[in-house]
Order: structure tokens, then C-alpha cells, then sequence
């Protein structure tokens, strides 16, 4: 069954690359869908629920791993698996992502073979 | 924790991070020019300049300079289309190619100077740009050629005063003692 995905980035660029990502990786994608940040990410997932979310850390408003906290805290999003793509590459926050509940962590600049071997672990 | 970061490391960590983000995402090969220092750098006609600031113990700015030309070229490689102009989208792939450049640079610095945070990107389109360091505080400037092009990145750094100065105020006041 094809799975709908949250992609949260508040850089569109990213959010751009990683819909071309996505469609091209031999997965089931169903809905893509976009937030710029976490307040646009839980905005989304009030009305709808999704099989993934892929999201950034440092953003504006709410960053990643708050948003992470939020998911984890919520009763319908708690078992989405969240997969990290940020930056941030140092073990402080990596260990950080991953005590909050991350299911994996990609640093930028990533190839798509990255993203799909992650994806394909974590689907 | 050091105290302070030798200028030639800045400027691998700066080759490494620009070079490693230009060959992953863009699949484009940088050429590094000799690297030099300077407190007030010449205003910047290249077309695009791009900006981060990083804050923690260290602070300062980081930028990225390329003419409008390479800035297309850097979208079309990005987004696998054709830009012929500075749009909207050129403009998101420039400010995504800084903050990957400088993400990882102050990733690399963070080692060595302590945790910092990065803002987000602010591009520019225009020419004849001067910026200016309130702290007279020296740039690094670290070219690189990409087939006759002219791509510039940019990090000044200096220890953070207000940071000093809350660290002082923090500390016990001994006088009369």
C-alpha cells in the first residue's frame, strides 16, 4: 500500500529535491505533501495522518526535534517513523535525535542512494 | 575546548565542506584558488551574495559569492532544469548551497570552538555589495574555479565580546573582600 509522506524543510529547495528523490526511488510513495516548519508540519497533521515524515532540525518557529517531541507525545503520530535530514552533523545532536525517538539521521549533502537506502530500512 | 582556530584549518574545513557539497548534491567538480585574508573585502560585482551568521562562544558571518551566471548553473545541477535567469528558484538553491557549505564548516568548527548556532541563509541579487564587520575583524577568503567561474566562500569569526562580558558579570565580585 503506497505510503503518504510529510516533508518538512523550510528550505524549498530541499523540499523540492527530496519530491524528486522520493518519486524516483523504487518505494511505494503515495501523497507527498510539504511544511516549512514544525507549526506547518503539526498544522498538517491535525487533519490527516502519514506513513513517514521526513524533517530538517534547525528551522524557523518550531525546529526539528521539537517536532520530533511533539510526534513522539501524540497519541495518532507517535509510531511514524521520523527520519532526520539536517546539517547538523555532530554527535551531541545525532545522539539527541536519536534519545528523542528518530528512526535515522541523513547529513547534508546527501546522494539519493542515501536517502533511498535509509527509506528502504525504515518502510 | 581551544581557545582559538588556526587559519589553516578554517580554511581546509572551508575547501572540504565546499568541494565535498558541490561534488554530492551538484555532481560538479571545484578547482581551489590560494586563499587570503582580509579586513575589509573588495565589494563583491560578482551578481550573488549569500549570507549566514554563526553565534555561540565564536561569533560572526559566513558568506557565498558567485555571479549570477554560476548561480543558474548551481540550480540547473540542483533541480535538474534549465535556469536561464536569477528566479526565485535560483535564488533557494544558492541559499540551500550556503547553508549546506557553511552547516557543515561550522560543524567541523564546533569541535574545536564549542557549540554555535547558524541562521538561516539570506541571498542577495544585485552587484557592487560592500559589507562591512562592525569588529574590523579579518575574512578569510577561500576561492575556488569552476570552469573560468569565480565561486567565493567567505567566514569571519571572532570570540563572542557579549558572551566574554556575561561571563565576567557571572563570575564573583571579589573587591572589599
Amino acid at each position: 500500500m503506497p505510503v503518504d509522506i510529510l516533508i518538512v524543510d523550510d528550505s524549498a529547495a530541499i523540499r523540492k529535491i527530496l519530491q524528486r528523490v522520493l518519486r524516483q526511488a523504487e518505494l511505494s510513495v503515495g501523497e507527498v505533501i510539504e511544511a516549512g516548519d514544525g507549526v506547518e508540519a503539526l498544522e498538517a497533521l491535525k487533519s490527516r495522518k502519514v506513513g513517514l515524515i521526513l524533517s530538517d532540525i534547525n528551522m524557523p518557529n518550531m525546529d526539528g526535534l521539537q517536532l520530533l517531541t511533539q510526534i513522539r507525545a501524540s497519541h495518532e503520530h507517535k509510531n511514524v517513523p521520523v527520519l532526520m535530514i539536517t546539517t547538523e552533523g555532530s554527535q551531541n545532536k545525532v545522539l539527541e535525535a536519536v534519545t528523542l525517538g528518530a528512526s535515522g539521521y541523513v547529513r547534508k549533502p546527501f546522494t539519493a542512494d542515501q536517502i533511498k537506502e535509509k527509506l528502504t530500512g525504515i518502510l | 575546548m581551544q581557545e582559538s582556530i588556526a587559519q589553516d584549518q578554517l580554511v581546509e574545513f572551508i575547501r572540504d565542506a565546499s568541494c565535498g557539497v558541490f561534488q554530492t548534491m551538484l555532481g560538479l567538480e571545484l578547482r581551489p584558488l590560494a586563499e587570503y585574508t582580509e579586513v575589509d573585502p573588495a565589494p563583491t560585482n560578482a551578481g550573488i551574495l549569500s549570507l549566514v551568521g554563526f553565534a555561540g562562544t565564536w561569533a560572526g558571518t559566513g558568506a557565498f559569492i558567485c555571479s549570477a551566471r554560476m548561480a543558474c548553473r548551481i540550480a540547473d545541477a540542483l533541480f535538474l532544469s534549465e535556469h536561464d535567469s536569477v528566479e526565485e528558484e535560483v535564488l533557494d538553491a544558492v541559499g540551500e548551497m550556503t547553508n549546506m557549505i557553511l552547516g557543515n564548516v561550522k560543524t567541523e568548527l564546533e569541535e574545536i570552538l564549542g557549540s554555535m548556532a547558524l541562521s538561516i541563509p539570506t541571498v542577495l541579487y544585485g552587484h557592487d555589495f560592500i559589507k562591512r564587520n562592525q569588529g574590523k575583524h579579518e575574512w578569510t577568503v577561500v576561492p575556488f574555479d569552476f570552469e573560468g567561474e569565480r565561486i567565493e566562500v567567505q567566514v569571519c569569526l571572532s570570540p563572542n565580546q557579549q558572551n566574554e562580558h556575561a561571563r565576567h558579570a557571572a563570575k564573583p565580585h571579589l573587591a572589599g573582600v
